[in-house]
């Protein structure tokens, strides 16, 4: 296996489906441009053609129907956002069309559409650049939503999604696409709707997605050292959900933190909750509960951020209430080396 | 100097330009952390129309919008506030560089999604339509929002009600890194779109400030008399890279050559050199606008530096209006 960023395993996937598949197109904003959308784009159109790889006009509402009509036909279309805020001017397209096409037909059609979205965080990407709106898709019948944390679920999910007979919505945090791991080669596929336990431990079930996965590592490792263990659950998939592997870990741990890279209300993390205390409500030794971002959009100054979003810290923090430990394990935290609005010290923006 | 139309055009142009250049010098120190999109050769638009709109029209505008904000009159030190994140921002730290505001000269608001403000534009010009004012509303707009359904959405109605609107599209040939070779189809030109949706049009060279503001002058006068919505498109060009302070002619998107090209038509120099030419200024006059818009730009930057950022709990307010 070969270490490779997130965002190459990206590109593995895109260049690997391309490859064996000629129904297989990618389009989007930048696609072909010196950037290839953050590097996950970067020799795609060299290798298959400006037929098959190609920028967009600003229309992201009809190029995702365009893209709906052409997954219609036969292609199995990879459309990308460089912001899931800009997708959100195709929500019509996503959720009247692509999401209800299988159903309102009784059946006869699939729609086999991948729609990329990055999701950012941090650096003054302000109101409009950073939302993670992970449970608008959630919530509708008809989307699989997909949010890898690792740099090989990456590449896997992203295989999967492309190969999947439905739209699937695949989301990637910005903050994630320079992490690495190491990624199977060849048409390496993870399943959607299955989770991956990253630790094992007994105290606490912690569920996670995308970059919140990271942040929920570091909480981890710093609680075993200090003797209390958590299973961290990465979701990976969001809808459909893996409740078979959030329920035997709640069974054996009988506490459950539910942890969300979106706003508090209506998310996930609130899903995940509610299910589990109502199946679970007699086994239960805490209250569950979840850490999201707050109900407010993300501003743009850095001090707006600086108790905005969900870090290690808390996570650590709140784990250690819920076990009932003391909190002052905390203190002995270590610091982080750069300032808390990016990944990390390599990132100068601007984005 | 005669304060004249032409000197104050030119005025602006250089206050614009000069802004640029130092939030571009500014930039690497790391204390401006949100993106940002210059205007360094696109002066001229923005300074004929803030010049040939009055303070009581109304202007929206979106990610590129430090010109347009300034040469309709905006506060200096409160827009370089809000790209510093500071609690004197004209957003108060929440919007940064892409959401400015001054309504006390009529800039109503930028924001960030392509498109974004072409409705609420047209949404001002039907309120000042009902109260029967003869307000313009500009919208300021650059060549990849007709792309976006919501503009040929907001035309329409635009036309079909004969609102009050200006809409100035600055066409500099490129969205990001995409040229509109691969947005738009060849041949086929903005304005003539614009017009075939039912609304009067007409193109410019956006880089001749004083065609820019006979242009707009006359479009504005239209719309007063009550003859509905006229869209203008200005072309022109961008020296610097999409969003942040460097030059990227080198990365392969565009040449270094056609930026020559457009350098060599810089808006400044044109207009100085026919005023000097015509002697409405002199070279002193220039050092002296020049000596005034440093000391101000000197002075807006070190209040921005000098001034607090927001308590981190201002993240927690004004989600509802009370
Ligand atoms: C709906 C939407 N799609 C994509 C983007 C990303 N984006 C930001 S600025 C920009 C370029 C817009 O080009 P243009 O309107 O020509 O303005 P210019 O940058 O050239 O001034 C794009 C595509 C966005 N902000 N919103
Ligand atoms: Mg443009």
């Amino acid at each position: 296996m070969a270490i490779k960023t997130f965002a190459q395993a990206i590109n593995e996937a895109l260049s690997i489906a391309m490859e064996q598949d000629s129904s297989v197109i990618c389009y989007g904003l930048g696609t072909d441009d010196p950037k290839g959308i953050f590097g996950t784009t970067l020799g795609l159109q060299e290798k298959f053609g400006p037929e098959r790889v190609f920028d967009m006009p600003t229309s992201e509402n009809a190029m995702t129907g365009i893209g709906v009509g052409a997954a219609l036909y036969g292609l199995r279309p990879v459309m990308s956002h460089q912001r899931l805020d800009f997708a959100l001017l195709s929500m019509d397209q996503l959720v009247n069309n692509a999401a209800k096409w299988h159903f309102m037909f009784g059946g006869r059609r699939t729609v086999p559409l991948t729609v990329r979205m990055i999701l950012g965080r941090g650096w003054g990407q302000g109101p409009t650049h950073s939302q993670n709106l992970q449970a608008w898709f959630a919530h509708i019948p008809g989307l699989k939503v997909v949010m890898p944390a690792m740099a090989d679920d990456a590449k896997g999910l992203l295989l999967s999604s492309i190969y999947d007979g439905n739209p699937v919505i695949y989301l990637e945090h910005r903050w994630l696409h320079n992490l690495k791991g190491e990624v199977p080669a060849g048409d390496y596929r993870v399943p959607i709707g299955k989770a991956r336990t990253l630790r094992e431990g007994a105290d606490i079930t912690i569920t996670a997605m995308s970059y919140m996965t990271i942040e929920a590592l570091r909480a981890c490792d710093f609680l075993a050292g200090h003797g209390i263990t958590c299973d961290l659950i990465d979701l990976r998939s969001v809808r459909p959900i893996d409740w078979d592997t959030i329920r035997a870990s709640v069974r054996r741990t009988g506490r459950l933190l539910a942890l969300d890279t979106g706003f508090t209300t209506g998310s996930v993390a609130g899903e995940i909750v509610a299910r589990m205390s109502t199946e679970y409500w007699g086994l239960l030794k805490a209250a569950p509960d979840r850490l999201a971002m707050p109900d407010y959009p993300e501003a743009t100054s850095p001090t707006l951020t600086e108790n905005y979003h969900i870090r290690a810290e808390h996570v650590a923090a709140k784990v250690a209430k819920m076990v009932g430990a003391k909190s002052d394990v905390l203190e002995l935290m270590p610091q982080r080396n750069h300032p808390h609005d990016v990944p990390g010290d390599w990132f100068t923006g601007p984005f | 100097m005669n304060q004249t139309n032409d000197t104050l055009l030119l005025q602006q142009m250089l206050r614009i330009r000069l802004v640029e250049e130092e939030i571009a010098i500014r930039y690497p120190e790391g204390k401006i952390r949100c993106p940002t999109h210059l205007s360094i050769g696109q002066e001229a638009v923005a300074a004929a129309v803030g010049l040939a709109l009055r303070k009581d029209d109304l202007a929206v505008s979106g990610h590129r919008a430090h010109a347009h904000y300034l040469g309709k009159g905006g506060n200096l030190p409160q827009m370089i506030a809000e790209i510093y994140g500071k609690a004197t921002g004209c957003s108060g730290g929440k919007g940064g560089s892409m959401h400015l505001v001054d309504e006390s000269v009529g800039f109503v608001g930028s924001t960030a999604i392509v498109g974004g403000t072409v409705p609420v534009g047209v949404g001002l010009g039907y309120g000042i339509k009902l109260k029967g004012t003869d307000q313009v509303s500009c919208v300021f707009h650059g060549d990849a929002v007709v792309e976006a359904g919501v503009f040929a959405e907001s035309v329409n109605f635009a036309a079909l009600k004969s609102l009050p609107v200006l809409f100035v599209c600055e066409n500099n040939l490129y969205s990001v890194y995409s040229p509109l070779h691969v947005r738009q189809p060849a041949g086929r030109e903005i304005w003539r779109m614009a017009q075939g949706m039912g609304i009067t049009a007409r193109h410019c060279d956006g880089n001749d400030a004083a065609a820019v503001y006979a242009c707009v002058t006359d479009a504005i006068s239209s719309i007063r008399a009550g003859n509905g919505p006229v869209f203008l498109e200005f072309a022109t060009y961008r020296w610097r890279e999409h969003c942040g302070p460097y030059y990227d002619n080198d990365i392969g998107y565009r040449s270094e050559s056609e930026f020559l090209e457009w350098k060599a038509r810089d808006p400044i120099p044109r207009l100085e050199a026919a005023l000097l030419r015509d002697g409405m200024i002199s070279h002193a006059d220039i050092e002296q606008m020049l000596d005034n818009i440093r000391s101000e730009i000197a002075a807006a930057f070190e209040a921005a530096d000098a001034a607090p950022f927001p308590l981190a709990e201002e993240a927690f307010t004004h989600l509802y209006a009370q």
